[in-house]
């Protein structure tokens, strides 16, 4: 009798920066046994394998910055039964969405002599803007606990358990000082999605921001809360135009703030 | 005539997107092109107008593979610019969570990404079954260099506890303590790995070539130092425009880099090596003595021995900082910004990655440069491909394929350090 046919999960790279997938080769003490439930079908940055589709699980890193990126993750979706978006790229249009706001033509002169030879899109769009996304895996990175869980969940058939709620309440649930009352620190986490550990506070620093704005995220009373603490109209800008800045409401924010 | 043209698309077990193309006629190497169609994400653009104290988490997610690197380049950078002197002690923490990076990196690279291609496997899964002590002595030893960089930073990819001035928080003795016995067990390991790598097969392949890497002369190099080159440079950082020039190919998808006067160099272990083998760690000496390396390595595909060797540099490097370690009354300097350039490098486990930034009085970046390690070894990776494949042009294509791979992945190339990586509108050739 042949075996059960083994789920097979595809890696897929867009505009990032490889570390959402790195997350998967960092399960050092897991990585045998999700090789062991899944066949790796492609996933260029670990093997010279190519399975071809369709897959049963694709995990999806990067934005969509190019025109034959647009195409390509087209294809993917195709080929993917399920598909999840891995990261702030993925899931945001990550740090490189800065680039919305501004200008890409003068962005290509300052990096490139030949800014001619440089094809991009004007703006750097997360995946669920060209295609269905069935899951999405916030952070920069993502963090390994959620991908483990996630990879469980879907392996098992159920629904995998990732919080919606904020920061504040991970940092309460680790009993840390709150770093805002305290110490007057800037800080996102009242408007972030819990997913880290809280490690910036953690670390007696404030969040910035990379597990993108939770469900409920108030951003107008968080700019009142930073004002209040001292944090100048131009810092919160800064810290909204960051990891996360095309997701809303970072966004409208931070357009209410620049007027 | 016959004229072929083989398509190598997406090379594999690299960090980001990257392929070769090589052109023949009359069975003759006629061209190689190494492309980088990473797509553009412009961090030099939008670096410009924050805050330098921003930087360091900013210049991070250029690589999620070597993002201490890109951290301790900026921060030393503006450091040096802001007259910062580092605590011994947050120097030491430093160095610790750079080592951890190189452990860390370079064990993925020598045993799940590199020494597959030297047995004639697919990659490290496969080679799990008939290697399988090998693919867990390398998952073992990456596992304590990320358990550094999140005891040291909070997480092993974009750590967030490096500051301009030192660190956010610094750990108590005991919390470093922790590491020691596994640490001790990893110098084990990887002195088994380095034998291990010493047994594979290497092609006769020795192209001449400059070797570039820092040098402070009283340490294996990480960070801080001079610009050193064995063919006789030797300059402060702040000289890097001077001497070294980036310009961008049209077939190449990535700003090259060359050494004026001289032309393509090489950046990375065997860099590192060439100018530096006598500061390494006794452990580490005696077994580059034993696997022979002599004064210098000049074969890239030794490049995975060296690795190994400096994985054991790295280990022996922490366990000595952890002993030494006194937890520092401030984890961070007092300082405030002044104007000017400020130059920043250190080596990242592929190479020297350099940054430059003009600044304004406010500690506002009006320019940034940044030139990673895989922009400046990409002439040096076509120009080994246009001198080894002619003698093995005669392999069918899926060996070639293979051995073309190979031969690039002996840079670990990092196509992810996108600053510069782009896709362009490409012309066939």
């Amino acid at each position: 009798m042949r075996p059960p046919r083994k789920p097979k999960l595809a890696v897929w790279k867009f505009a990032s920066c490889d570390g959402c997938q790195l997350t998967l080769l960092d399960c050092e003490d897991e990585l045998l046994d999700i090789v062991g439930a899944v066949d790796i079908a492609y996933f260029p940055e670990a093997t010279r394998v190519h399975m071809p589709g369709p897959y049963d699980i694709s995990l999806v890193e990067g934005s969509i910055t190019t025109t034959d990126d647009a195409r390509r993750i087209q294809e993917v979706r195709k080929q993917s039964k399920v598909l999840v978006a891995i990261g702030a790229c993925a899931t945001s249009g990550g740090i490189q969405a800065l680039r919305n706001e501004a200008n890409v033509h003068d962005y290509a002169e300052t990096v490139y002599p030949h800014p001619e030879w440089i094809e991009s899109l004007a703006k750097s769009k997360p995946i669920q803007e060209y295609v269905t996304v069935d899951y999405e895996l916030r952070g920069c990175p993502i963090s390994k606990t959620q991908l483990l869980e996630f990879l469980t969940a879907v392996l098992a058939g159920r629904k995998p358990n990732l919080p919606t709620y904020s920061v504040c309440e991970e940092c309460k649930r680790k009993g840390r000082v709150c770093v805002v009352v305290s110490k007057g620190t800037a800080c996102m986490g009242p408007i972030t999605q819990a997913g880290c550990g809280a490690i910036c506070p953690s670390f007696g620093r404030g969040c910035y921001g990379c597990f993108g704005p939770n469900d409920s995220a108030n951003t107008e009373s968080w700019s009142a809360t930073m004002s209040k603490i001292g944090v100048s109209r131009l810092e919160q800008l800064r810290m909204l135009r960051g990891i996360n800045c095309a997701a809303e409401p970072l966004a409208t924010q931070s357009e209410a703030l620049s007027r | 005539m016959s004229t072929r043209t083989f398509k190598f698309e997406a090379l594999s077990r690299v960090e980001g997107e990257g392929s070769v193309t090589l052109k023949t006629r009359e069975g003759e190497l006629a061209g190689v092109q190494l492309r980088i169609f990473e797509p553009p994400r412009f961090f030099e653009a939008f670096l410009v107008d924050r805050s330098h104290d921003e930087v360091p988490d900013i210049t991070s997610r250029i690589c999620g593979i070597c993002p201490i690197a890109y951290q301790t380049s900026s921060a030393t950078a503006f450091e040096s610019l802001f007259g910062i002197r580092l605590d011994p002690m947050v120097r030491e923490l430093r160095r610790l969570i750079y080592a951890g990076e190189w452990i860390e990196s370079h064990a993925l690279h020598v045993h799940m990404l590199h020494a597959p291609d030297f047995l004639g496997y697919e990659d490290a899964v496969k080679m799990a079954a008939g290697e399988p002590e090998a693919v867990k002595r390398g998952l073992r030893m990456k596992k304590v260099g990320n358990a550094i960089m999140t005891l040291v930073g909070g997480r092993e990819i974009h750590p967030i506890n490096i500051r301009v001035g030192g660190f956010y928080a610094a750990p108590t003795k005991d919390a470093l303590l922790t590491l020691r016995d596994s640490l001790q067990a990893a110098l084990d390991d990887a002195v088994l790995s380095a034998r291990w790598v010493s047994g594979f097969d290497f092609p006769d392949f020795d192209p001449v070539t400059e070797y570039v890497s820092m040098r402070n002369g009283t340490e294996y190099p990480i960070f801080e130092g001079r610009l050193v080159s064995t063919d006789g440079l030797d300059i402060a950082l702040s000289e890097f425009g001077e001497h070294f020039q980036e310009f961008q190919e049209q077939h190449a998808h990535a700003l090259h880099c060359t050494h004026v006067g001289f032309g393509p160099y090489q950046v990375g272990p065997l860099a590192r090596y060439n100018l530096n083998r006598q500061l390494l760690t006794p452990v580490a000496r005696q077994i580059a003595d034993e696997l022979k390396l002599g004064e210098r390595v000049t074969n890239p595909f030794k490049s995975i021995l060296v690795r190994a060797v400096e994985t054991i540099y790295a280990i022996e490097e922490s366990l000595r900082i952890i002993d030494g370690y006194e937890q520092p009354s401030k984890p961070c300097a007092e300082y405030r910004p002044v104007a000017g350039v400020a130059h920043g490098c250190s080596e990242a486990p592929r190479g020297m990655c350099y940054h430059r930034y003009e600044v304004t009085a406010s500690g506002m970046i009006a320019k940034a440069q940044i030139v990673p390690p895989t922009s400046q070894n990409q002439a040096r990776i076509e120009r080994d491909l246009r001198e080894w494949i002619p003698g093995i042009l005669h392999l069918p294509e899926d060996k070639l394929r293979w051995k073309v791979e190979q031969a690039v992945r002996n840079y670990d190339p990092c196509i992810s350090c996108a600053t510069h990586f782009l896709r362009l509108k490409i012309e066939e050739v």
